[in-house]
């Protein structure tokens, strides 16, 4: 078959594959270990597949590819439309790098319901690729919706003590913030007879919606909020530490990793596409929010005496530096925001399966029972270190491009805020320094940590792509950066007073 | 500018090197670490003097593109590399000073187990220090930066499983942040303002601004965020508080990072930026006065100090505030001369330290020392030259860079007597608190015990048994000998000015300052000169009488200071104040306050609350809410299945 001919059909592959995988899963007889070669299979088929993107992906080309939209049902007017640019390419393609890493990390820490385990983790990477490339509203809900199923079930069934009420807590969250997002939605069908995003956007840009500017604000803040709970926005962000701490390794990965961004991606695609003048409008206070989390995100973080809670809260602060750039709507704003989306995917996926790692041989996260880790386990104390220093933004490694893009890009639109969050550097090298330390150096104060086994294969095999990517993306930023700027230029064609800020330099 | 001359092999070789020894050392011989370690390191020395051939063939600057970095709008920063002759300068000291601690390091971590993770952290540093000082834009440099800051925590934190070894490490890495934190907002400052990072671009906008004389501007602003920047790397006030604390990293460290190199990018980096300086003379103000109080300061504390490297840390903050004054005054060469011989006998000073603390099984403490010099003559010999370098008594090389330093401080445009007078104090305190380390260590008795293998610091290294103190071996001596031999002639190259000279393409009103230097008065600089040089002897004299013929009296005056020998022993309580000031109201803030008061009572208890509130009021049907998931989930389903109804009745109905 000719690759070219793949075009039209490999979003819809790459987005249902895993599904696929997951039905396939079902007729499976029970046993263990073919399950999980079968969905490390598959979910590495979709990372092949889904390579397919950025290899033919015109990158000067600032507009939607692999495009396909046909009539779904006529009445309502839903379409089958999925398309990517620059923007949504690299999420789909950090969800398909990750799920396979998540069924490695499971594979000798999940041993109860093993099926049910994976069918959901497939029908999660669905769900996550659904959203990031979705073109119609109705569409897109869908995916957004479907995502908390599969999440809710693999923190209630599979995690720790607390779970249930953790999963309750981030289901309940989250879906009584989405139906602010549903309301909006539904009055622009009304008003538009659409679903269809592009067609929404350029009938919104030229005028032609009744009733638009007086119902833009609430239409802006119906998105805002579903996307603001999502990402943590602080004061949002309380269901995430709970979630991350009760939820199985696989499901802190992916939840840091991937849906945490369908937040900050919404905003970036719905609220400045859509709403260009009510987000513009909106920036102040949304940025201080943005502003506040980075830096209370940071300090919670700093104290927290349970390691994965730690990561949770230093997530809060990261995803504050995205929104600040995206809010900046400056060039390196946004491209930062991007990539720190990417980064932090990578980097704190990769700390939550270190922290899965440590869970697995103690069975707790409390920093306090351990101390010393580095002298029985050299591997898994350098491979720590490494993603450390990658998501303190040490340069060459990635947290550093994101970081810095955004922090130049909040300067060049408000200097105050650029500074506040600039902070940020020195709180990241606390928190995360602050508990190395405590985990890895001095004596082993309790005996039973002597022996602990380094890390292994499986383990290596899910951490040390990780290491790789963060590297790569530190040094040859260029690649990603390639394909993301056009996108994002041509996201600020709505706001030309930037632009020409921009330009004018 | 045909020639191509290579550059990027300089800061690669040793990053070859860090990454053999990373992966493989482990497994392999002792033999075979030293000689990747050496191999490496040695190559890019030996580069850096075949760079130095060639450099004729070239147009300088030169510079030379290597890849791609990161491209956003119409800002860019690549991976490129710079030479002129100040970057020419930095690289010969930093591979040839690194080299020397390569080879004096075999010696010196022989027996240490992590012998391949010293090796390849070695030239580790050297890699980003080598691409801090090769970089043609500052987010380069700031690679090197960050990285040089990775590599130091690294190496402070080398013997990890001692504590006090970690907490330096991440005291080192966190005080360089917030430098960090101000270095990054003037690159904001200078990308809103020049739109680059570029140096040859962003000096070509600066070169012809007017200076800001009359108010300070964004050249001032940008001029103190560098300065900020330098702060915390190169450990001035008032963020020099992590360089004593790095002691407990190997001695070989201290040489190389602490002392000769890394702490010298932030005098490198000003000394970059000297166009912006120029320009904004309240920024070279504030260098000049933080500079010379950072000198003063910190040799006071060395006075007290009774661990031979404790004393050398102090004394290195000094020194480096010496190259802050002289950056502060604008005499830019003048600090990197100093910058120079500094590496030279700083390097060497700790080097010798080192061989001292082999002597005598680990100790530090200057008072189980005394009456060394029978034992291990080549390192008090070489020590004794290193001293007489530093306490700037001619014609060791220190003289000649401290002597031009105090003259500029007092003659140039943006000079004053008042800085100059400080320089002397602090040159007097200089002379006299290394001789009382080189007299407290190779003078008297013998104040140590028998050394033997047992109930010696627990450093890891230099397990043998020993009977008395004993010299180091000729790996470990031969770089003290040529650090010694660079001690007394490395400042020479400063006589008729000839290093100014040299440098005068890159600072260029060199030549101009110097004429109306030389109008103002060849007696007056004369007669400072001899200034400089009597403080220095009576530093020694002072030295002597204290610790040589009257070694009573030291605690005799101590006791009669008494509060204050106290509050200089302890530092002036700078640590202690931090701690009380900054980390313990961060870290109780955010527990109680942050955390369980925003996060726990108000957040949380208000979401609770209102979920149960709507739960009261949803009495009626409290049957459904069972708590239970998957309940909630058919109620959600079931929820959608009536808005997707509600939604297909609105489509039908228009």
């Amino acid at each position: 078959m000719n690759i070219d001919n793949l075009s039209p059909f490999i979003l819809t592959l790459v987005t249902f594959a895993p599904l696929a995988g997951a039905l396939l899963l079902v007729l499976l007889p029970r046993r263990d270990r073919d399950i999980r070669i079968f969905s490390l299979v598959i979910s590495l088929l979709t990372f092949v597949l889904s390579l397919h993107l950025p290899v033919h992906f015109h990158r000067g080309d600032a507009g939607f590819q692999f495009a396909v939209d046909r009539q779904w049902i006529s009445s309502p007017n839903i379409h089958y439309h999925m398309g990517i640019d620059g923007i949504s390419m690299w999420l789909v393609v950090l969800t398909t790098f990750l799920t396979p890493l998540c069924v490695l990390i499971s594979w000798k820490s999940v041993h109860d319901r093993v099926k049910e385990f994976f069918i959901l983790l497939l029908i999660m990477e669905t769900a996550l690729i659904g959203v990031f490339t979705s073109l119609d509203l109705f569409l897109f809900y869908f995916f957004w919706e479907a995502t908390l199923i599969p999440m809710a079930l693999l923190i209630g069934v599979f995690g720790h003590e607390r779970k249930v009420y953790a999963a309750v807590k981030f289901f309940m969250y989250t879906m009584i913030a989405s139906v602010f997002m549903l309301a909006a939605i539904l009055w622009l069908y009304a008003n538009t007879h659409s679903f269809d995003f592009v067609t929404i956007r350029d009938l919104i840009a030229s005028g032609k919606v009744p009733n638009f500017p007086a119902a833009a604000q609430w239409l802006f803040l119906g998105f805002f909020v579903a996307f603001a709970v999502k990402v943590p926005l602080f004061p949002f962000h309380t269901w995430l530490p709970d979630a991350h701490v009760e939820a199985p390794t696989a499901g802190s990965v992916l939840l840091a990793g991937v849906l945490l961004k369908m937040g900050t991606y919404g905003m970036l695609r719905f609220n400045l596409g859509l709403f260009p003048e009510q987000s513009r409008h909106n920036a102040p206070w949304v940025m201080i929010l943005a502003l506040i989390g980075i830096v209370y995100g940071a300090l919670v973080a700093m104290v927290q005496p349970n390691m994965k809670k730690l990561i949770a809260y230093s997530s809060v602060s990261h995803l504050g530096f995205v929104v600040l750039g995206i809010f900046s709507f400056t060039q390196a704003g946004l491209n930062g925001a991007m990539f720190v989306m990417l980064a932090h995917g990578v980097s704190t996926g990769a700390l939550f399966m270190l922290a899965g790692i440590l869970h697995e041989r103690r069975h707790t996260y409390e920093i306090s029972e351990f101390g010393g880790l580095a002298s029985p386990m050299p591997v898994y104390a350098a491979s720590y270190l490494f993603i450390v220093l990658a998501s303190v933004g040490l340069p060459l490694l990635n947290g550093f491009i994101g970081e810095f893009l955004v922090l130049s890009g909040a300067f060049q639109d408000r200097a105050v805020y650029g500074i506040l969050a600039a902070t940020g550097v020195i709180w990241s090298a606390g928190y995360l320094l602050w508990m190395y330390q405590r985990v890895f150096y001095g004596k082993i104060t309790h005996a039973v940590n002597n022996s602990l086994p380094d890390l292994s294969g499986f383990e290596k095999a899910a951490v040390w792509p990780c290491a790789a990517a963060a590297l790569v993306m530190g040094v040859a930023p260029i690649l990603w950066l390639g394909a993301i700027d056009p996108a994002v230029q041509a996201a600020l064609i709505s706001f030309p007073q930037v632009v020409s800020k921009v330009v004018g330099q | 500018m045909t020639s191509s001359l290579n550059l990027w092999l300089i800061p690669m070789l040793p990053l070859a090197g860090a990454a053999i020894n990373g992966f493989l050392g482990k497994k392999s011989s002792r033999t075979a670490i030293s000689t990747i370690g050496l191999v490496f390191s040695g190559a890019a020395f030996a580069w850096a003097l075949s760079v130095v051939l060639r450099v004729s063939s070239v147009d300088l600057p030169y510079q030379e593109y290597v890849a791609h970095w990161i491209r956003s709008g119409n800002f860019t920063a690549d991976f490129a590399l710079y030479l002129d002759q100040l970057s020419l300068v930095m690289l010969l000291v930093v591979t040839g000073v690194g080299f020397l601690i390569h080879i004096y390091s075999v010696g010196y971590m022989w027996e240490d187990p992590s012998y391949y993770r010293f090796f390849a952290y070695l030239n580790l540093f050297m890699f980003f220090m080598l691409t801090l000082i090769l970089a043609n834009n500052y987010l380069l440099m700031f690679i090197g930066w960050e990285g040089v800051g990775l590599a130091s925590y690294l190496l402070i934190g080398f013997w990890f499983t001692k504590d006090s070894a970690a907490s330096a490490g991440k005291k080192a890495f966190i005080v360089n942040r917030i430098g960090d934190f101000g270095f990054l907002i003037g690159l904001f400052l200078i990308i809103q303002h020049f739109g680059s990072l570029n140096f040859v671009d962003v000096f070509e906008k600066v070169r012809p601004l007017a200076s800001e004389t009359t108010g300070a501007g964004f050249l001032t602003a940008i001029g103190i965020l560098l300065m900020v920047g330098a702060c915390g790397k190169s450990a001035q006030i008032p963020l020099y508080v992590w360089l004593p604390d790095a002691m407990e990293g190997p001695t070989p460290v201290s040489a190389l990072i602490h002392a000769a190199t890394m702490v010298t990018a932030g005098v490198y980096m000003v000394s970059r930026s000297h166009m912006i300086f120029e320009r904004a003379p309240a920024a070279l103000t504030v260098v000049a006065v933080i500079g010379t109080l950072t000198a003063l300061f910190a040799a006071t504390i060395g006075i007290t100090q009774t661990d031979i490297k404790k004393v050398l840390a102090y004394s290195t903050v000094s020194q480096l505030g010496y190259m802050f004054m002289a950056c502060g005054v604008g005499a830019f060469s003048a600090g990197i001369f100093h910058l120079m011989t500094h590496a030279f006998f700083k390097g060497l000073l700790f080097l010798a330290a080192g061989s001292v603390i082999h002597a005598v099984g680990g100790e530090q403490d200057m008072r189980k020392m005394g009456g060394l010099r029978s034992y291990i003559p080549w390192t008090f010999m070489t020590m004794g030259i290193a001293t007489l370098a530093i306490a700037g008594i001619p014609p060791f090389a220190g003289f000649w860079s401290k002597d031009e330093i105090l003259w500029k401080a007092f003659s140039s445009e943006h000079g004053s007597w008042v800085f100059w007078l400080i320089g002397v104090i602090t040159a007097f305190i200089t002379s006299f608190y290394m001789f009382r380390l080189l007299f407290m260590t190779f003078f008297g008795d013998y104040r140590g015990a028998q050394v033997d293998s047992h109930g010696r610091a627990s450093h890891g290294h230099d397990d043998h048994g020993h009977g008395e103190p004993h010299e180091s071996p000729m790996v470990m001596l031969v770089p003290l000998m040529i650090l010694a031999l660079l001690s007394v002639v490395g400042g020479l190259v400063g006589i008729g000015n000839r290093f100014e000279h040299f440098l005068a393409p890159v600072f260029g009103s060199a030549e101009v300052t110097e004429a109306a230097g030389e109008a103002a008065g060849r007696g007056t600089e004369l007669l400072l000169m001899g200034v400089s040089v009597l403080v220095a002897v009576l530093g020694f004299i002072l030295a002597y009488v204290l610790y040589v013929s009257r070694p009573y009296l030291p605690q005799k005056i101590a006791d009669g200071l008494n509060g204050f020998y106290t509050a200089v022993l302890n530092k002036y309580y700078i640590d202690e104040l931090y701690a009380k000031l900054f980390v313990k109201p961060l870290v109780d803030g955010s527990t109680s306050i942050l955390w369980q008061g925003v996060d726990r009572k108000v957040i949380d208890d208000t979401v609770n609350n209102a979920a149960d509130g709507a739960r009261q009021v949803s009495d009626e049907v409290r049957h459904m809410q069972s708590g239970n998931l998957r309940s909630y989930a058919g109620w959600i389903a079931a929820g959608s299945a009536v808005v997707i109804a509600y939604m297909i009745w609105l489509g039908v109905g228009r």
